[in-house]
């Protein structure tokens, strides 16, 4: 027996389902869609949980594993729940020679978080990229998606500790 | 005129004081407003332009929001179009200067030269930085905007096109230097009835950010380019596979596609002929990996990205089977130049068989950070010292990273050699996309290869065995050589993994990883040797124990 396609409903019915699906909907519903999926469905949570890979995965006629290997293998995509505010902090090169490795000890030293860590509060989450592409500003972090540049290490502590 | 007072009225589009004038501007004030800038509030700069020259009644005068004027260090930038005179680090408190100089510029104010840093470049993949506003279609068009296409369009045949480009003597700058004209000649002789071309936006070096200043200052020259390639290999749809970690490239050439849609520079039809193209944005998700053409494609069709052995070539089989052109931003960026000037004109610029000009990233321990084009065959010194203003507090320069994680570190010794595709890899290094990183005596150098590695192992998308496993023993070698735990044993051990790995890695990134070692090995192997035999870091970077005291 042919096997019948039924898009799925989303998880729940929160509202942010109807970007995902829409994205979806726009590049045909098929497997190629994968990627795309995935950055609405983050763009939209801010982290990719079970049901949001099910549920993409599940639309697109992709099987689960290969929805989970796509998830994992991309660095930008992200399984667990952020903080409240982020904390990218960029080790590109130019970052690096100026000093990121100093950043990420410092926020270490006074929040005790490391990279993808978050603090247990749960107020802020650090991250690293490879790059921003704003190494004429190195080092440089964004911070709740602003990019800052020429960081000083103990301002950038103090900022973090006051959120 | 609305009845609202001037400064209150929302400040959305370029020309905030049109509706106040008839006729040309007498004075324009130019805002760089790419990522660079922005992150120095450029925008409320824009703003505040706005409400201060209405405050001041000029109503001859324009505000423009432009792409990246290249001097990123000394953001945000302000630009006085008619005098050349440049604001740099413009902060709130200097707009009612900036006003007074726009009110004082005369009409035979001609542009001023700016010192070296633009005196020495020459621009053509980046003409219109700092000139047009990125997401205005008139603008691009008032400055010869699309008619190349047009020219294309109207009275070539596309192996009339391909065979100009092939005379320009342009080559890939994405980093490998592939002759672009061979590669357009390549798909589209390749059978098959539906082709594709693809803009590689995915600039995965670090310290690399030409592309993204591209795309964030001219994207209709990235979608004019693409259009006229498509034209040449009979292609019909495109896609720009742009990093997401570019948020405002993305947003920038997504206003880019629309405006040209509508205007009939994309689409069905283009310009009133019979020639469709239309183009698609795909998002990456931080693969370094995907920037090798054959992993991209894999990433653009939804899946992991990892490559596969070539032959065949994407110019044969690739986006769904189908033959595909594959070229970087820049090399699109220069193909309108190239067609509207000439490519005799292109080929008289440059050095040997490394014609034309390359942009080049400036960042690291260099006064001047930011992106500069210039003809092939300057030489390194020139462009660290002349426009880069030299390093970093006086300090000794040490070396130049090119290349990215497959380039190499070139040392003071071979300052005065032309950059070329040829005389980079001569010396143990690579174009690269071509980011320069300058690096002073406060670098390590064998920590710079260890960093070059952790990156390697980091984004080794695990497919092939050698680069898998090889980049992580390879960085784990350098960390003990930099804890001062390594023998003269395990250097000969590291050398030898090195070329192992370089000789049987699937792809780009595998076959590159060793180059950073190879190039520090080749010009820096006493620091090396400090830190092995003895078990000192000259820079003072690496963290050694104190030896202990032998029995």
């Amino acid at each position: 027996m042919p096997i019948q396609y039924h898009k799925p409903p989303a998880p729940s019915d929160d509202k942010r389902w109807k970007i995902v699906e829409t994205r979806m909907r726009r590049l045909g519903d098929r497997p190629p869609a994968l990627i795309e999926a995935l950055h609405a469905a983050q763009e939209a949570f801010g982290y990719l949980d079970t049901d949001a890979l099910n549920y993409v995965g599940d639309t697109l006629g992709v099987p689960h594993s290969r929805v989970y290997g796509v998830a994992t293998f991309y660095s930008f995509f992200t399984l667990k729940p952020q903080g409240e505010h982020t904390c990218v902090v960029c080790t590109g090169t130019a970052c690096y020679i100026n000093g990121a490795k100093d950043i990420l000890a410092g926020i270490d030293r006074a929040l005790h978080v490391k990279p993808k860590e978050t603090t247990p509060d749960g107020k802020v989450s650090v991250l690293t990229a490879r790059c921003l592409g704003a190494c004429s500003l190195a080092p440089a972090v964004i911070i709740d998606g602003d990019v800052k540049g020429k960081v000083n290490v103990g301002d950038l502590v103090a900022q973090l500790e006051a959120m | 005129m609305s009845e609202m007072p001037a400064a209150a009225r929302p400040i959305r589009r370029r020309v905030i004081t049109e509706e106040l004038h008839e006729g040309p501007a007498r004075a324009s004030a130019y805002v760089c407003e790419a990522a660079s800038c922005m992150s120095a509030q450029a925008h409320d700069i824009t703003l505040r332009l706005g409400e201060k020259t209405a405050e001041a009644g000029l109503t001859d005068v324009t505000i423009k929001r432009v792409g990246c004027l290249g001097l990123c260090a000394a953001g945000p930038l302000v630009e006085i179009a008619e005098t050349g005179q440049l604001f740099s680090h413009v902060t709130p408190d200097d707009v009612s200067g900036i006003v007074t100089a726009l009110q004082n510029v005369s009409p035979e104010d001609t542009r001023a030269p700016q010192g070296p840093f633009f005196e020495k470049q020459l621009r053509v993949a980046t003409e219109n930085m700092g000139r047009v506003d990125p997401e205005n279609l008139d603008d691009y068009l008032e400055r010869g905007g699309y008619e190349a296409l047009k020219r294309v369009l109207s009275e070539m045949t596309s192996s009339e096109v391909r065979e100009e480009i092939t005379r320009s003597g342009l080559r890939g700058r994405g980093g490998a230097g592939f002759p672009t004209g061979l590669k357009w000649t390549t798909v589209a002789k390749a059978q098959g009835a539906q082709k594709y071309v693809i803009c590689n936006a995915d600039e995965g070096d670090p310290g690399a950010f030409m592309d993204r200043s591209v795309l964030e200052s001219d994207p209709f020259r990235i979608l004019e380019g693409m259009a006229i390639a498509a034209f040449a290999v009979h292609a019909t749809e495109g896609y720009v596979y742009c990093r997401a970690e570019y948020p405002l490239a993305v947003a920038r050439l997504r206003t880019a596609i629309r405006l040209a849609q509508r205007a009939g520079y994309l689409g069905a039809g283009i310009a009133d002929t019979s020639f469709n193209f239309d183009v698609q944005i795909r998002l990456g998700a931080g693969a370094f990996v995907c920037g090798e053409e054959t992993a991209l494609i894999a990433s653009v069709e939804g899946r992991r990205g990892t490559p596969r052995p070539r032959p065949p070539y994407p110019a044969v089989q690739g986006l769904w089977d189908c033959p595909t052109l594959i070229n970087n931003v820049e090399t699109f960026a220069s193909v309108p130049t190239i067609l509207r000037k000439g490519p005799d004109w292109y080929a008289r610029i440059g050095v040997g068989k490394s014609k034309g000009t390359k942009v080049f990233a400036l960042a690291g321990r260099v006064v001047n950070t930011g992106l500069v084009e210039v003809p092939m065959g300057m030489t390194l010194r020139e462009i660290v010292f002349d426009i880069g203003g030299g390093i970093i507090d006086g300090r000794p320069f040490k070396a130049v990273q090119t290349g990215g994680p497959s380039g190499g570190c070139i040392p003071a010794e071979h300052l005065d050699m032309p950059v070329s595709y040829e005389s980079l890899i001569e010396l143990g290094s690579f174009m690269g996309s071509g980011g320069m990183i300058v690096m002073d005596d406060t670098s390590c150098m064998v920590d710079v290869a260890k960093y070059f590695q952790d990156f390697c192992r980091d984004e080794s998308c695990g497919k092939c065995v050698p680069c898998r496993v090889g980049t992580t023993q390879l960085w784990m070698l350098l960390d003990q050589i930099t804890r001062g735990e390594a023998t003269m044993a395990d250097l000969a051990q590291l050398e030898r993994l090195a070329g192992i790995i370089q000789k049987m890695s699937l792809c780009g990134l595998g076959q590159g990883a060793p180059n950073p070692i190879f190039s520090t090995l080749r010009y820096f192997r006493d620091e090396y040797l400090a830190h092995i035999v003895d078990r000192v870091c000259p820079a003072g970077v690496c963290a050694i124990e104190p030896a202990e005291v032998m029995a």
